[in-house]
C-alpha cells in the first residue's frame, strides 16, 4: 500500500493528465471519410468576387510587365518595397539576408509569390521557405501576391491535399488585408497587419 | 472587475437598467448571427460539414491519450518545448518560469480564453511581469480594467463614445474623438511600438495537429503573428481538447469556424506554426483544468468539442439581452454555462438556468454540441447535488406538493385565477419575479378541468 502511494505522489502532472485521459475517455469512434463534392464553379471568378468581399483587389495579368506596372502607378509615392519576386525589379528591393526583423517596420510594399489560391475564401498559401522573415508578410504596409490561375483550388479540402505532408517551419493562409470591427461592429481595414493586399493572378 | 457573490440574474439586472443599451447590444449581435446564417446557407453542404467535424471531435475524444502522445513526441521532434498543466495554477507557474528564466518582465499576448480561465494576467502582475494584450477589443477591455464580455467580440459591451474616452486618457487621442477608423489606427500604432520591443509573445491555440506536431492560430488582425515573428520566445498555451488527429482535417474546421462565428470565409491570417525559427524558443503549455474530469462525464463530454467560435451566445436571447459579464466566467453564453460547473458546481450553479431552452445554440454549433440538452442535464444535476437555490427549492417542493393532492391543486388553481382578477396588485408588483420586464397573462375564467366537466355535462 505504502509503495502504491509513493509511487501515486511522485507522478507528474503529465502522467496525472495522461492517466486521467485514459481512464475517462469514451470508447473508440471512427474517423470520417472526407468526402466533400466539388462544384462546377469557375474557380477564378469565385475567387475574385471573395476576395473584393474582404476588402482585397484582384488583377488579372497576362505577364510580369503588367504586374509590374500595376505596382510602379499604384505605388510611385512606396518609399521602401521589399521585392520576393525576381521578375519584380524596377522598384523593388530584394531582400537583404540578415535583416533584422525588427528593421521592416517602415517597409511599405512587400511583393511576395504564394504557392496557390483557393477560391471559396481567396485566401493565398505562403510558407517560410518562400519568406525569408516570417513576418515580413504582416510587418509590411501593404501586400502584393502574385499566384497563376492554374494554381486557384476550389476548396480547403483540395488545399490540404496539395500541402499533403510539406515539412514547413511556418506556413499561412493569408486572406485579405488585415482587419478588426472590434469597435461597434464597424469594419476598418488595417489593425496591425497589412492595410491592403493586392492579388496579382498570371494567366 | 469583480463581480462579489452576485449570480446572473442579479448581473442581467444590472445590465438591463440601461434599456436602449441592452436593445442595441441584441440587434448587434443578431446582426453577426445574421452574417453567419448568410455565410452557412451559401457554401453546399454545410450540414455535411458539420456532422463531419462533430464526427472527427469524436473520434479525438476516444482517442485523445493516444493523440495527445503522439502530439507532444512530434511537437518535440519539431523543437518545440512540450510542457504539462494540470490546473491553472501550474499553468500559470510555467508561463512565468519560462518568462523569468529569459529575465523577461514584459510580454505581449494574443488572444486567449484559456489565459483569461486560468487569470494568467493577474497572476503575471503579481511577479512582476506586464502584459499588453494586443487583440484591439482585449486591449480596450484591458485598458478598461474588465474582462472580455464575448470570446470572439471582447468588447461588443462597450459603446465607441466609451473607447474613444479610454483611448483620450491612456493614449492621448483627441478628446470627443470616437471614429473607429481613427481609434483603430490610433491601436495600430500604440501596438506596433510594443510588438517591437518585446522579447516574449504568448498566443492561444485554435487547432493542434497530432499527425504533425504543428499548431494553428487564427486572427483577423494580425496580432499573434506581429507578437509570435518578433519575440525571441514565443509560448503558446492550449486546452489539450484542441487536437485534430490529422493537417487535412483543418480542411474542415477552417471551413466552418469563422463563417460560424463572424460569417466571413476564413479569418484573414491562419498560422501554421510547426518549427522555431532561427534563434526563437518556442514552447507549447498542454493544459487540464478539469477537461480530463469533463470527458469522463457522459452526458457532459461533447462540451469539449468547442472550437470557440461564440455562434451559441450570438443567437441566445439570454445572453444578448443580458450580456457577457452576467455570466461571471471566462467563456460567457451558453458554452460557457455547461463548461463552467465542472469546474465549480457551487459558483456556477447559477448559469445552467440562465437560459430559455429553446434550442438555437445547439442548432448553430458547427461541431454540433448538444448545449440546451446539457444545459437541461446540468440543472438536474445541480439540483439533486444540492447547489440549486434555496427559493428554487422550496417552490419545487411546493409544487411537488400540490401537483401530488388533487384537492390542493383544485383549490391553489382557483384561488390564483380568483387573486389575479380581483386583487392583481398583489402578483403584478416588484416582489413577483415573474412580474419584472413583462406583464402578467390574463386569468382564465375557468380551468379546463371546470370546463371540461361543464361541457361533458351538456353533452
Amino acid at each position: 500500500m505504502i509503495r502504491i502511494s509513493y509511487k501515486i505522489n511522485i507522478m507528474n502532472s503529465r502522467d496525472k493528465i495522461l492517466a486521467a485521459v485514459k481512464k475517462n475517455q469514451p470508447a473508440p469512434r471512427e474517423l470520417p471519410a472526407l468526402d466533400f463534392a466539388l462544384h462546377s464553379e469557375d474557380v477564378q471568378e469565385k475567387f475574385v468576387a471573395v476576395l473584393n468581399s474582404i476588402g482585397g483587389t484582384a488583377h488579372i495579368v497576362n505577364g510580369y510587365d503588367e504586374v509590374q506596372a500595376v505596382i510602379d502607378k499604384e505605388y510611385a509615392d512606396a518609399g521602401r518595397i521589399i521585392s520576393l519576386a525576381p521578375e519584380i525589379t524596377s522598384r523593388g528591393k530584394a531582400f537583404e539576408a540578415g535583416t533584422d526583423p525588427h528593421l521592416l517596420e517602415d517597409v511599405d510594399l512587400t511583393v511576395i509569390k504564394a504557392q496557390f489560391g483557393v477560391a471559396e475564401n481567396a485566401a493565398v498559401w505562403v510558407t517560410d521557405g518562400m519568406l525569408p522573415e516570417r513576418v515580413l508578410p504582416f510587418i509590411t504596409q501593404n501586400l502584393a501576391v502574385i499566384i497563376h490561375k492554374r494554381d486557384i483550388m476550389p476548396l480547403m479540402h483540395q488545399a490540404y491535399e496539395k500541402i499533403g505532408n510539406e515539412d514547413y517551419g511556418f506556413g499561412v493562409f493569408i486572406a485579405g488585408p488585415s482587419k478588426t470591427a472590434d469597435i461597434e461592429q464597424s469594419l476598418v481595414l488595417g489593425a496591425h497587419g497589412s492595410k491592403t493586399m493586392r492579388i496579382f493572378i498570371l494567366q | 472587475m469583480n463581480n462579489g457573490d452576485k449570480d446572473h440574474a442579479a448581473l442581467a439586472q444590472q445590465f438591463n437598467a440601461d434599456e436602449p443599451r441592452v436593445s442595441w447590444h441584441d440587434e448587434t449581435l443578431w446582426w453577426v448571427r445574421a452574417k453567419r446564417d448568410k455565410a452557412a446557407h451559401t457554401i453546399p453542404g454545410w450540414e455535411h460539414l458539420r456532422e463531419t467535424a462533430s464526427r472527427i471531435k469524436n473520434n479525438v475524444l476516444s482517442n485523445m491519450h493516444a493523440y495527445l502522445l503522439q502530439f507532444e513526441e512530434n511537437a518535440r521532434k519539431n523543437g518545440i518545448t512540450v510542457h504539462w498543466a494540470a490546473d491553472a495554477r501550474e499553468h500559470n507557474e510555467i508561463v512565468c518560469g519560462i518568462l523569468q528564466k529569459h529575465g523577461i518582465n514584459r510580454m505581449v499576448k494574443s488572444k486567449s480564453m484559456l489565459t483569461e480561465e486560468c487569470h494568467l494576467n493577474d497572476y503575471l502582475q503579481q511577479n512582476g511581469i506586464e502584459v499588453i494584450d494586443t487583440d484591439l477589443g482585449e486591449r480596450i477591455v484591458q485598458l478598461a480594467k474588465e474582462p472580455p464580455s464575448h470570446i470572439v467580440l471582447p468588447c461588443i459591451h462597450k459603446k465607441k463614445e466609451e473607447i474613444g474616452e479610454l483611448f483620450h486618457e491612456h493614449l492621448g487621442t483627441p478628446e470627443g474623438n470616437a471614429d473607429p477608423q481613427f481609434l483603430t489606427h490610433a491601436a495600430r500604432l500604440h501596438l506596433r511600438e510594443k510588438f517591437l520591443t518585446r522579447r516574449a509573445a504568448l498566443t492561444g491555440v485554435n487547432f493542434a495537429i497530432a499527425e504533425t506536431g504543428e499548431f494553428v492560430v487564427c486572427t483577423n488582425e494580425g496580432n499573434a503573428d506581429m507578437g509570435a515573428h518578433l519575440a525571441d520566445v514565443h509560448i503558446a498555451c492550449m486546452g489539450f481538447e484542441k487536437l485534430l488527429p490529422q493537417r487535412k482535417h483543418l480542411g474542415v474546421f477552417l471551413r466552418l469556424l469563422a463563417r460560424s462565428a463572424t460569417g466571413q470565409p476564413i479569418t484573414t491570417y491562419s498560422s501554421h506554426f510547426k518549427k522555431p525559427r532561427k534563434g526563437q524558443e518556442m514552447h507549447i503549455v498542454l493544459v487540464d483544468n478539469g477537461r480530463s474530469v469533463q470527458l469522463g462525464r457522459e452526458d457532459f463530454r461533447n462540451s469539449l468539442k468547442c472550437i470557440r467560435c461564440g455562434a451559441c451566445m450570438n443567437t441566445c436571447p439570454v445572453y444578448r439581452r443580458s450580456g457577457g459579464h452576467s455570466y461571471h466566467t471566462a467563456v460567457a453564453g451558453p458554452i460557457g454555462s455547461i463548461l463552467a460547473p465542472n469546474l465549480d458546481m457551487r459558483k456556477y450553479a447559477d448559469l445552467p438556468f440562465a437560459s430559455t431552452l429553446c434550442g438555437s445554440c445547439s442548432n448553430v454549433c458547427p461541431v454540433k454540441i448538444d448545449i440546451h440538452d446539457q444545459l437541461y442535464k446540468w440543472r438536474q444535476v445541480l439540483m439533486k447535488e444540492g447547489y440549486g437555490p434555496a427559493a428554487k427549492k422550496l417552490a419545487m417542493k411546493g409544487m411537488t406538493f400540490t401537483l401530488s393532492n388533487p384537492g390542493v391543486y383544485r383549490f391553489a388553481g382557483k384561488t390564483g385565477r380568483w387573486v389575479m382578477d380581483k386583487m392583481p396588485f398583489i402578483v403584478n408588483n416588484k416582489l413577483n419575479p415573474w412580474y419584472k420586464q413583462r406583464e402578467m397573462p390574463e386569468p382564465p375564467a375557468q380551468s379546463f378541468n371546470e370546463w371540461y366537466k361543464k361541457n361533458r355535462k351538456a353533452d
